[in-house]
């Protein structure tokens, strides 16, 4: 399927680093995706929590657009895009609601024989990754292994539900990018807040409730000994890591968590250059957790080497040491 | 608390329009309280989801429509997640909340606000603007500086650029909104 | 001929909306009608006895009823019209109110359908012919399905009337889920100490034979006359010599078997004897665990079995039972809860289903009796019950309400308090439904006695989370819909009273058995209210929760019902056939066999009548069902009262009138 890229308006201000580090890791698998042309912001929560039909009509220029590029379906990294596009198709699938929406709009999206609107479905990154690519080539790219690294996996709670529309994934207990992980190397903590809510985009306006449910994930991550966060949407990195004082003070924890964008680890293990990483954009600094990883891959290159070097002895003198080398290799 | 007469304050027409617009049959609830349970917004509600449900279902439009929830619903789907019975939960508490609107009934105008402030941004240059949101929502209510502790490190770590993304079709946008109000009024 | 026609009111629910005098009027107007009336109860004594003089005084000789259903009345009506000296199969019904009243309610076009109908069963009346019923021999014995306490009461009860049994149960020990029970409810008495005594008494009763280890292969046959096929599975034990010492199980390597009938609560040995009051008392080897089955090194069971039982060559076997009636009694299962993904989907130690707590309650279960928590061994001191887990919920389609879970939950938390002074128990319900005999009081003293925290609400996650101790609790998120408030509780354990659907396997069972079933695998009864007991088969009777969620009292209670309805069925010196069955006309029959291929019952055999080949039907045998008739490629075989004839005239009647 030809896909058409939907970067969401985040990746040009509060997720640059997820935008590049996404783009990356796609380019390194032989993903590429053409851009929509001129797209414009999905409305995100403020306009279907204002009405359904004024999101509707925002998500129904974007995939017009995607439409007419020739594209099958779109694909977006933002879990808040994905629902809002995913839903704009879903709901103009009634004839009585795409007409409501065409009226908004310049011109009436294209429709199909049975009156629903025909506009190309949209599926996240994530699930590209996974299904196109699939993740034995994912392992393969890997040139420097997360070995040592323990992250907890924080999905949100937008990325698989609802489930009927979603299509992906386990709603209570996804696994998408656990699975990615392991491939990349890094230790999975078990982790039983994937998909509460970390206060979405109530930081503004009413911030105890972000300070809040954030620090409730964020202290779960720790109880549970994770060195890091790693999550896909860019509001919820934004909530968890630019606002991770606040849920400090809310909770009375003091963290050190970095949040990485799923995808930036992706690009840290295929060995990217850093300007594919943009590790610097993140509020909470990574250093000791890379110091950690380097530490680890350091200690296994010593042992590899112990291991080598007692092999060779024992090739040297084969009659007496066998079962040394046998129980170092 | 007053004493609701239930044969005269029900009514059935809200009850009827509730289950028009969102598209949900609201017998089908019987009150288990999962929507509750597991609601991170409980915590900052005035009247819980079950509850709002229950007026709903019982056509107490007051009730339904004149609570704070409605705007703290943080639209996570939890409760349609959960729901026992497949009722859309968040897709009743989103029609409440555009009804209460429709009215005039904002139980919480920062929020409102913000949206608004968002949407401002969209409106004028087709995409959202984070800085310009703030600007906006800042003008609307005199309000947002309590989040000024993470600002030095959003502006250092330069997340907010200072200059909005322009796109061609802006004025394409624009007239969904123009469409969109006219519509309203 | 002479037919009378005998339109019903039934009260109101006729009348309504149909006018039956009129009805009666136009009756009189149809080939052959002499008599025709309307009256308000038909089925009542005045009623019967209005048709009785009817058929006396003109000289009828063909009766039809235009009224309800068949289903209830037809025997009535038939009976009425023997009563009156006619053949009881001179008599036709049009159902004119499930067909008509209850279903429209335009008095004219209603009036105009009944007065059709009731001329259609006229035009079928014209070609019936007195018919006359075949007496044949019964087999005096029972196949009993199943031997959880339903069957073992059915099995005890029938067996008591003189009738020999024969019961065959899947398990290699009788006394299904009771048997896994600590306590029942309402008394706080031990279970295994009222079931253990039924138990033996089916090992020791004369009359009946158990196969345990077995299931039932096929079945053929018919009321009074089935063959049963049974597959006993291989034991790799032989019985015969076993004296279930326990040797074998103190000696197995395999100690890490899953223990099935501990709800898999700890492990066995390969080699298993269920529990010390089994019955049989044998011992099994558990093939896919056994080191010697599976790579032919071990043996240890056979060198130390004092009377040389092993026989790991071991096969299936199946033998062959006749029995004139059949008592499915098989019970129930959980339906699989791990398909809830918020309540950990069977992923957190600790949350266990209701018959695992009620294992680790157990003094024969495998913590002796003490209540220790799967993960790290700790005596729980806060423990949450959910109720209704996958009861009651549309979304996983699971509608209904698994009936005892109210009960039993209120009993575990009282049984918690019990064993742990120092615990909380908190129990989340949504209705508490307690309507048995001293149920509410028990569910009461839960509550007033026992200090059981009573919350209402569903729980919407439970939430592993690591305490400052280092050790796991489970944050258990819910709602209190009186208070109207979220509530939480940091528990020890989670005990989740899963809902039931039926026994595995219990489809196939009805299929083999010819009987109904709903979606959710429960037994489908003759009549919800009025034949609770028998089925759509003759000679098959349901007892316990395979028929719908039921406790002991009631199981046993079924239970004892199906003994009854058997031995009133055996009572009879010959059982009689339902003539309206296939009759092969010799002259139009080529031979071709097709009708023998179809017949579900192996009702029609081969004849040679003059050297030519023709079929013949037996007719104890065959069921009327009628598919003989629509595959026949010669129109040689019909159904008594059913020919093509007779529909065809029928349909005429409705199409050329």
């Amino acid at each position: 399927m030809k896909f058409a890229y939907y970067p969401g308006c985040s990746g040009e201000g509060t997720s640059t680093e997820y935008e590049a580090s996404t783009r990356a890791v796609c380019r390194a698998l032989g993903l590429e995706f053409a851009e929509i042309e001129d797209w414009n912001c999905c409305g995100s929560t403020p306009a279907h929590a204002m009405d359904t039909v004024l999101s509707g009509a925002l998500g129904a220029r974007n995939l017009m657009l995607a439409g007419r590029a020739g594209a099958g379906g779109v694909v977006t990294p933002c879990p808040s895009c994905l629902s809002n596009l995913k839903m704009a198709r879903h709901r103009m699938r009634a004839p009585e609601f795409k007409a409501r929406v065409d009226e908004l709009l310049d011109a009436p999206t294209p429709a199909r024989e049975d009156g629903s609107a025909d506009l190309p479905d949209t599926f996240s990154v994530l699930q590209v990754l996974l299904e196109e690519v699939g993740l034995e080539a994912i392992a393969t790219r890997v040139t420097n292994s997360l070995e040592g690294l323990k992250v907890a996996t924080y999905y949100g709670c937008l990325m698989s539900r609802p489930a009927e529309i979603m299509k992906f994934d386990d709603p209570e207990n996804p696994t998408a990018m656990d699975k990615i992980m392991s491939a990349l190397g890094a230790e999975v903590v078990p982790f039983p807040l994937k998909t509460e809510c970390c206060g979405a985009a109530m930081g503004v306006a009413l911030k105890e409730v972000t300070s809040s449910l954030s620090g409730r994930i964020l202290a779960s991550a720790k109880a549970f000994g994770a060195d890091a966060v790693v999550t896909a949407c860019p509001l919820c990195h934004m909530n968890l890591d630019l606002r991770q004082g606040q849920a400090g003070r809310a909770t009375g924890i003091a963290f050190d968590m970095p949040v990485f964008y799923y995808t930036q680890l992706m690009a840290l293990a295929f060995g990217l250059p850093a300007a594919s990483l943009k590790l610097e954009k993140l509020a909470v600094s990574p250093g000791p957790v890379l110091k950690k990883l380097a530490d680890c891959r350091a200690e296994k290159a010593r042992v590899a080497a112990e291991a080598k070097q007692a092999q060779a002895e024992s090739a040297a003198r084969p009659a007496e040491s066998h079962e040394a080398g046998g129980a170092a290799s | 608390m007053d004493t609701i007469r239930l044969d005269f304050a029900r009514d059935a027409n809200f009850l009827h329009a509730v289950e028009e617009e969102s598209g949900q049959n609201l017998s089908t609830c019987y009150q288990c309280g999962n929507c509750t349970a597991g609601c991170p917004g409980a915590q900052f509600y005035d009247r819980q989801v079950s509850q709002i449900m229950r007026a709903a279902q019982l056509g107490l439009k007051d009730e339904a429509l004149g609570n704070r929830s409605l705007w703290l619903c943080l639209s996570c789907q939890t409760c349609t997640a959960r729901c026992p019975n497949n009722i859309d939960v968040a897709r009743v508490m989103e029609t409440l909340r555009h009804m209460a609107r429709r009215e005039g009934r904002v139980q919480h105008r920062p929020i409102e606000s913000f949206w608004k402030a968002f949407l401002d941004t969209v409106r004028l240059t087709g995409r959202s603007f984070e800085i310009g949101v703030m600007a906006d929502y800042m003008l609307r209510t005199g309000r947002g500086w309590g989040n000024m502790d993470i600002a030095p490190t959003a502006l250092a770590k330069r997340k907010l650029p200072f200059l909005p993304h322009r796109i061609q079709g802006r004025d394409e946008v624009a007239r969904i909104f123009k469409r969109y109000a006219e519509k309203r009024s | 001929m002479k037919i009378g026609v005998f339109v019903c009111h039934c009260g109101s629910n006729i009348e309504a909306t149909v006018d039956t005098a009129a009805v009666a009027k136009m009756a009189l107007g149809y080939p052959d009608v002499a008599f025709a009336t309307d009256s308000m109860y038909t089925c009542s004594e005045p009623g019967q006895e209005g048709i009785v003089q009817a058929i006396r005084e003109h000289g009828l000789d063909g009766v039809v009823v235009a009224s309800c259903s068949p289903r209830m009345h037809e025997p009535t009506f038939r009976r009425t019209v023997e009563r009156a000296g006619l053949n009881r199969y001179m008599f036709e019904m049009a159902n004119i109110r499930e067909h008509v009243s209850w279903i429209g309610k335009d008095r004219e076009a209603n009036t105009n359908k009944a007065a059709e109908l009731v001329r259609l069963a006229v035009e079928k009346l014209r070609r019936d012919r007195p018919l006359h019923a075949k007496q044949f021999d019964v087999t005096k014995r029972v196949l009993v399905i199943g031997g959880g306490v339903a069957g073992i009461q059915a099995a005890l009860d029938a067996a008591e009337g003189g009738v020999e049994v024969v019961m065959v149960e899947r398990e290699s020990t009788i006394g299904g889920k009771m048997a896994k029970l600590d306590k029942t409810f309402p008394t706080i008495d031990c279970s295994s100490c009222v079931l253990s005594p039924k138990m033996v008494d089916v090992a020791q009763n004369p009359n009946i034979t158990l196969y345990a280890y077995a299931e039932v292969e096929s079945i053929s046959g018919f009321v009074g006359n089935f063959t049963v096929t049974i597959r006993r599975k291989a034991t790799y034990v032989d019985w015969s010599l076993c004296t279930g010492c326990g040797s074998c199980t103190e000696k197995c390597p395999s100690r890490h078997t899953p223990d099935a009938f501990n709800e898999k609560v700890g492990e066995t040995t390969a080699i298993n004897i269920p529990f010390p009051q089994a019955i049989p008392k044998k011992a099994v080897i558990n093939a896919e665990h056994c080191r010697k089955l599976k790579s032919g090194k071990c043996g240890v069971c056979a060198k130390v079995c004092p009377t040389g039982a092993i026989r790991y060559d071991m096969q299936d076997e199946l033998v062959t039972e006749q029995v004139g009636a059949i008592i499915a009694a098989t019970g129930y299962d959980f339906m699989d809860w791990t398909v809830l993904g918020e309540y950990g989907g069977g992923r957190l130690p600790d949350v266990v289903t209701s018959l695992q707590y009620e294992r680790m309650m157990s003094a024969s279960g495998p913590t002796g009796g003490h209540i220790h928590r799967p993960s790290d061994g700790r005596e729980p001191k806060k423990v949450v019950f959910i109720q209704c887990v996958g009861s009651r919920d549309r979304s996983i389609d699971r509608p209904y309400c698994s009936g005892f879970c109210c009960m039993y939950t209120a009993k575990q938390a009282i049984l918690t308090r019990d064993h742990i002074p120092d615990s909380q128990a908190f129990v989340f319900y949504m209705d508490i439904r307690a309507p048995g005999k001293m149920y509410d009081e028990f569910t009461r003293r839960a509550i007033e006695e026992y200090g059981v925290n009573y919350v209402r609400g569903r729980v919407s996650a439970i939430q592993p989370a690591m305490r400052p101790d280092g050790s796991m609790g489970y944050i258990v998120r819910g709602a209190d819909t009186l208070l109207g408030q979220q509530v939480e509780v940091d528990a020890d354990l989670v005990v989740l009273a899963v809902g039931i659907e039926g026994s595995r396997g219990a489809g196939h069972l009805a299929e083999t058995l010819r009987i109904s079933y709903d979606k959710y695998g429960f037994f489908m009864e003759r009549h919800v209210k009025l034949a609770p007991v028998e089925t759509n088969t003759a000679g098959v009777y349901l007892a316990g929760v395979c028929q719908g969620a039921k406790d002991i009292p009631a199981s046993v209670a079924q239970g004892s019902a199906a003994a009854a309805k058997v031995l009133s069925l055996f009572s009879k010196p010959k059982l009689e056939n339902d003539p309206q069955i296939s009759v092969v006309d010799i002259k139009r029959c080529v031979g071709c066999g097709k009708c023998i291929r179809v017949c579900p019952y192996q009702a029609i055999k081969e004849t040679v009548i003059r050297g030519e080949t023709k079929a013949e039907v037996v007719e104890t045998v065959c069921q009327g069902c009628g598919l003989c008739t629509a595959t026949c490629p010669q129109g040689a075989i019909q159904v008594a009262h059913f020919t093509d004839n007779q529909i065809l005239a029928e349909v005429n009647a409705l199409c050329l009138s």
